[in-house]
């Protein structure tokens, strides 16, 4: 299991790391944290014949607070992220989504980035963004910086809208303003940390008298890509969120998906398990207050 | 799919282990685990899955465990590994949680054990009172065939100077 | 942690029993094991695999030209070139035409086989060689499932055997008819073990070195296997004495499977052919695929016979083994189970249909137990259906059945007799271990939450003292009744011990046994005792730690070695101080006046008059201080009975888990709340060691019961390649644990001692089985087959929802993926 050669090249600066994609197009790969694209390298189901290694470009990498919205650059530590007081208090459903992803020293090394383009489609870091509608900074060489929102920006497993000579710089992510945001994100997996054979996600936001005022939801590993529903989201403002109300949108949402069957699950089994979850996060989301359901 | 192979062009790496200082060539496509092992000879580091899911392999990269079969040398350049070889304080010496791990029988084959201890090392680090929540959590990410994990959680009780199961 | 053993049988010792750190230990924590990988000779040789893509094919071409083209590439190596260089590996039971080499010849028979070996300066190189070697295949019809492969017509796997049946033969022990006619009630079920393995962290690696000046292979490798030496060098066509196993590498785990005796056959052949130091490395994808190591796959059709108070009377199993596409020790795996085929209960006769059935899969190889999991699963299963149909306690039926203490030796229908146990306190061990009475309330708490919750009990036995009882039972042409083990012990000039032992050790901390066990008797203090493993031509026969053997037989063999050298001590000092040996006592490693302590003879004159003084020693006593001790496994040596009964393993070691379990009723995902083991394997050389096993056998029983699995496509493709799909208990997953040590000394062996390696995984699953059962029996809801997944317990719930509530649309068929 090694991975087939390739050149390395580590550029100094983010313009020069364009210039090689430009110069390279297909051929050319850019790594980071690595912890997907190795793996796939080692089994020769990726084999670039160039690495570009961006991983110690420092632009790339940080937490900033905006009006509006959080951004985090592209080659960020998913354990940065978890260690980020801001990020947690802005855009809490990060922190709940981070609870699910791998072990400590993948995400030591892992890449907020990284898990962008990968794009697994039940990974957690991109199923929040989708929902969230967070917006992905993307720049190459000849066409410059372009900003793409996340509903525009995942297909397929490893397949996204970035181009094959663009770099994805940072994500910036919604800060939803003002009192009663709450978040849940559930997933089960059959060994913890791996990718899970369905995950949900939302965020509320509450009115003063418990009826939902704002709402995201969403589910992984049931498409190709993830999932969300923006049009469910809706039709729950200015209800309350209970039991009915949530099972009735988590099977809308999975009637809306087309989960395949693999090893560790069927697809009659995922339809069944996302629409548990998805009716547990809209309730626990629903029900309580964000200092909750943040941890 | 079939593909023709032309020579690699080696690249020159100095990375840093267990605070020596080494320079070698390497292919871009030698694994950081591979480099350990094979160019520099270091075995204590181990080889399970090289596909990033079992833990054997986890070293501190610039002191935080990362796993070294995901990545390559080249981009290690410049930066510091400490491997199980590196965990005692002298030659000779056992670092308290390799007593420990000894001490309550953490291990059988031993093959999972640098991983293990280099994680270990890594919670105690963070967080020196841990709970068996967090040591379980810690350990989550590599695999042992051998103990059931009881032992461990066990050994990193201990080196953190707490009762072990009752 | 569990407690240092206090039962009496231990107060005889002074090492023995007591804690101790485990040697081998510190080289493992500072990087200094030496495993087979770390052996890197000079001008080493790489090998990468070109596999089988297609489960049944005829090879029509290979063109390796591109490949051997390549700078770097040393070899590229097919079976039509090797196999007329080897002599076949044997198939285990009366098969010849059933045979096995390490390449494919002419046709493959899984996917995953392997078909061209390939040889380069580094491994990388290898594997883009072997990316351009060209192999055309014309598919053929496979059969995957091994019921169907059972029928006529179905696709043959070796049609030169003439059935894809390797292994048939029906056992009757006892008045089977008589006693099902008796019994009040009769209750049959079908149970299937899961396709899953030990799957070791390390993978198996094999480097060999052949010196043609001294027409010597030199051999490192990960293996756990008797008679490996021998076996590799009559299928390289070799001399014994032509082949050398170093067995002083630390073997990175084992428990049974590493056995890659292909892999060295072919790493043999192609050192002797390039003149080069070879080795193979299995990465992770060719050890889960073409490594020849996956577990027991069983179906198991059981009718019970049982009266109104819950006696269970008569037993009927037809158990049929998937062992894959080809055979060596597999279908022996439904022998074992032979010696503790009624568990530990008192059922007083038994028919057996032993099956084993071969499918275009990748072959099984020996699991931990050699599976007497699996049966002792089955058995459990219908000890639970009984309860259940009775409205009988669990326990309490368990008691009803459980083989009485002083019921000792007590024979069962099938010829073995079980030396010793107290199976009714082991239960009640566990019992209190668990706290059962706290554990149903919070049984029922779980249940008050919403969630389904239950507990299982085990009480299983665990045969040990490793013999090869099943080899001439399971092939008459095969009248074998010898499965020793040795030790060589020796004092050297300056007083200091030194032990050897003949086999490698896969974590299992043989140096440690071996220690304590000759300090025990030559009253030495362990830790001052070296011990080492001989390479294969300097061993006394050893065969290997398979069939939880070593406390007992390199225990025992170490044992008898020091004894010889203690007497001979004895004898030296009797000499110089004029009296009978029988007026001297052993003590503390000096030799003393029974009638007078305060005199004596000290551990250093007497080596020192063994060494150097030959005037001084008893006339025609050999000089020097050195003895082997080669034993037979006790109340081995005898050939089976025609009628099929054989004495398979000496010593019976029983455990009793007591488990609880939860179900989320609705993700189907199971979590285990609190467990408990009960545990007798008599005396514990070393607790730790001891206790250690058990945890890691629980958690490989874990796994089998809930997440392990080797799946296949229908097509023939596998599905479990990687350590991401194949899934392996983390820390996450495995419950904390409590043991309860229980003693009840064995007669047979030379402490009491019995064996302990496969603890924790012959119960576990059939536990962890029983508590889920009991979880879902709240919703008539039922599961009987390993592993149960979330998924495939969703769908026994949804099957009992739809038996009661008619039209459920959301009910899936089988999964599709895969029905094997």
């Amino acid at each position: 299991m090694k991975a087939a050669p390739f050149d390395y090249i580590r550029p100094v600066t983010v313009a020069h790391a364009l210039e090689l994609l430009a110069q390279h197009g297909p051929e050319a790969k850019l790594i980071a944290g690595g912890q997907s694209l190795v793996p796939m390298m080692a089994m020769r189901l990726a084999r670039p014949a160039v690495l570009v290694d961006v991983n110690r470009l420092d632009s790339l990498r940080g937490i900033a607070a905006g009006p509006g919205t959080v951004t985090t650059g592209a080659t960020t530590r998913q354990r940065d992220l978890e260690e980020s007081a801001v990020l947690r208090g802005a855009v809490p459903l990060v922190g709940a989504a981070l609870r699910w992803v791998g072990h400590v020293q993948t995400r030591n090394r892992g890449t907020v980035g990284g898990s962008f383009v990968h794009a697994d489609p039940s990974a957690e870091l991109p199923l929040a963004a989708l929902i969230l509608d967070a917006r992905i900074h993307l720049s190459s060489q000849d066409g410059g910086a372009r900003v793409v929102p996340a509903s525009g920006f995942f297909i397929a497993a490893m397949y996204t809208a970035t181009g094959e000579t663009e770099c994805v710089t940072g994500i910036d992510w919604p800060v939803w303003e003002g009192p009663g945001v709450a978040c849940a994100f559930e997933e089960t997996s059959i060994r913890h940390g791996d990718f899970a054979m369905a995950s949900a996600a939302c965020q509320i936001q509450l009115a003063p008298d418990g009826t939902c005022r704002r709402a995201a939801l969403g589910l992984g590993g049931m498409a190709s890509a993830p999932l969300a529903f923006p049009d469910l989201a809706e039709a729950l403002v200015g209800r309350r969120i209970d039991a009915a109300a949530a099972r009735e949108v988590a099977e809308a949402a999975v009637s809306r998906s087309e989960p395949g069957t693999d090893l560790q699950a069927d697809a009659a089994y995922r339809r069944h398990l996302a629409a548990v979850l998805l009716t547990r996060v809209l309730l626990r989301a629903g029900a309580a207050p964000v200092t909750a359901l943040a941890a | 799919m079939s593909s023709t192979f032309p020579a690699p062009a080696l690249a020159t790496v100095e990375i840093t282990v267990n605070g020596r200082a080494y320079r070698r060539a390497v292919e871009p496509r030698t694994s950081l685990v591979d480099f350990l092992r094979e160019t520099l000879g270091l075995t204590g580091t181990h080889v399970g899955c090289e596909h990033g899911v079992c833990g054997a392999c986890s070293v501190l990269l610039d002191g935080d465990p990362v796993r070294s079969c995901l990545i390559f040398a080249v981009q290690a350049d410049g930066l510091s590994v400490t491997t199980v070889e590196g965990l005692a304080p002298e030659r000779g010496k056992l670092s308290a949680l390799q007593d420990a791990f000894c001490e309550s029988h953490a291990m059988q084959c031993g093959y999972c054990t640098p991983g293990m201890l280099i994680a270990c090392q890594d919670l105690l680090a963070h967080n020196p009172q841990p709970d068996e929540a967090a040591i379980r959590d810690a350990i989550g990410g590599n695999l042992c065939r051998c103990t059931g994990y009881q032992q461990i959680v066990d050994a990193v009780k201990l080196a953190a100077g707490a009762p072990a199961h009752g | 942690m569990a407690d240092a053993p206090r039962d009496k049988a231990y107060e005889a010792f002074r090492y023995i029993g007591r804690r101790r750190r485990a040697v081998e230990h510190r080289r493992f924590v500072v990087g200094q094991g030496r495993y087979a990988a770390d052996i890197q000779p000079p001008g080493l040789l790489h090998v990468a695999i070109v596999a089988s893509p297609h489960a049944s094919a005829r090879i029509v071409s290979v063109d390796a030209s591109a490949a051997l083209a390549m700078p770097g590439v040393h070899a590229v190596v097919t079976g039509d070139q090797l196999t007329p260089e080897l002599e076949p590996m044997l198939p285990g039971v009366d098969a010849p035409k059933v045979e096995r080499y390490p390449l494919a010849n002419g046709v493959v028979r899984y996917a995953g086989e392997w078909v061209v070996a390939v040889v380069a300066e580094t491994r990388a190189l290898a594997e883009d060689a072997s990316e351009l070697v060209e192999i055309e295949y014309e598919a053929a019809p496979h059969i995957m499932d091994p019921e169907r492969a059972m029928e006529a017509g179905a696709p043959l796997v070796h049609p030169a055997h003439g059935s894809n049946v390797i292994f048939r033969r029906v056992f009757e022990w006892g008045p089977v008819a008589k006693d099902f006619g008796a019994a009040d009630h009769q209750l049959s079920y079908r149970v299937r073990w899961g396709r899953s393995s030990t799957v070791p962290i390390e993978t198996f690696v094999v480097t060999c070195d052949w010196n043609d000046a001294t027409s010597l292979l030199d051999v490192w490798a990960s293996i756990q296997m008797p008679k490996y030496p021998e076996l590799l060098a009559r299928c390289l066509r070799l001399p014994g004495n032509a082949v050398r196993v170093h067995f002083d590498v630390d073997v990175g785990g084992s428990y049974g499977v590493k056995r890659g005796l292909k892999h060295s056959i072919l790493v043999g052949y192609l050192s002797r052919m390039l003149g080069r130091p070879v080795r193979f490395l299995e990465d992770r994808l060719e050890n889960m695929r073409g490594g020849d190591m996956q577990g027991p796959d069983r179906i198991f059709d059981v009718t019970l016979a049982f009266d109104a108070d819950g006696t269970v009377r008569s037993m009927r199993m037809r158990a049929v083994d998937d062992i894959g596409a080809y055979s060596g020790r597999s279908p022996l795996q439904l022998g074992k189970p032979v010696g503790a085929i009624v568990g530990p209960y008192r059922i007083a006769s038994v028919e057996y249909d032993a099956i084993s059935v071969m499918t275009n899969k990748t072959p099984q190889e020996a699991v931990r137990g050699f599976g007497q999991a699996p049966t002792n699963y089955a058995i459990e299963t219908g000890m639970n259906r009984v309860a259940r149909f009775l409205s009988l306690d669990p326990i309490e039926l368990r008691r009803r059945n459980l083989i009485g203490k002083d019921e000792f030796p007590y024979l069962i229908p099938s010829g073995t007799t079980y030396d010793s146990g107290d199976y009714q306190a082991v239960l009640d061990k566990a019992l209190n271990a668990a706290a059962y009475p706290d554990l149903l309330r919070e049984r029922d708490a779980l249940r008050a939450r919403g969630l389904l919750a239950g507990i299982g009990v085990s009480t299983c036995l665990e045969p040990s003292g490793g013999n090869s009882a099943f080899e001439p039972l399971f092939n008459p042409k095969n009248p074998t009744t010898t499965w020793m083990d040795s030790c060589l012990v020796r004092i050297d000039l300056n007083g200091a011990v030194t032990a050897s032992m003949g086999t490698s050790t896969s974590g299992q901390a043989h140096e440690t046994l071996v220690s304590t066990v000759v300090g025990e008797v030559l009253h030495r203090e362990p830790d001052s005792i070296r011990v080492i493993h001989a390479d294969s031509l300097g061993a006394l026969p050893s065969n290997s730690p398979v069939g939880s053997r070593m406390a007992i037989m390199l225990g025992g063999a170490a044992a008898g070695a020091a004894r010889l050298l203690r007497d001979k001590m004895i004898r030296i000092a009797a000499h110089a101080m004029q009296v009978p040996p029988d007026a001297i006592l052993w003590d503390g490693g000096d030799a003393v006046l029974r009638e007078d302590p305060s005199r004596g003879m000290r551990w250093g004159a007497l080596v020192e008059i063994a060494h150097r003084k030959y005037h001084e020693m008893p006339e025609g006593m050999e000089p020097g201080l050195q003895e082997k001790f080669v034993w037979e496994v006790p109340t081995g040596g005898k050939m089976p009975t025609a009628d099929g009964r054989v004495q398979m393993y000496p010593c019976h070691s029983f455990e009793s888990h007591v488990v609880l379990a939860s179900i989320d009723p609705e993700t189907g995902k199971v979590a285990l709340h609190r467990y408990a083991v009960g545990h007798d394997c008599g005396v514990m050389i070393s607790p730790d060691v001891v206790h250690g096993m058990t945890y890691g056998g629980i958690a490989h029983g874990l796994g089998a019961a809930l997440m392990e699995r080797f799946a296949f496509s229908e097509d023939g493709q596998f599905l479990s390649g990687s350590f991401a799909d194949y899934l392996i208990p983390s820390a996450h997953e495995v419950p904390s644990i409590s043991i309860a040590d229980h003693c009840t000394p064995s007669p047979l062996t030379s402490f009491g001692q019995k064996g302990s390696g496969e603890a924790g995984y012959l119960g576990g699953p059939a536990a962890i089985a029983g508590a889920v059962n009991d979880a879902l029996a709240a919703r008539g809801a039922s599961i009987d087959a390993l592993p149960m997944t979330p998924p495939a317990i969703w769908r026994a719930l949804a099957a009992a929802s739809t038996a009661s509530t008619p039209a459920h649309r959301e009910l899936a068929p089988a999964f599709e993926g895969e029905k094997c």
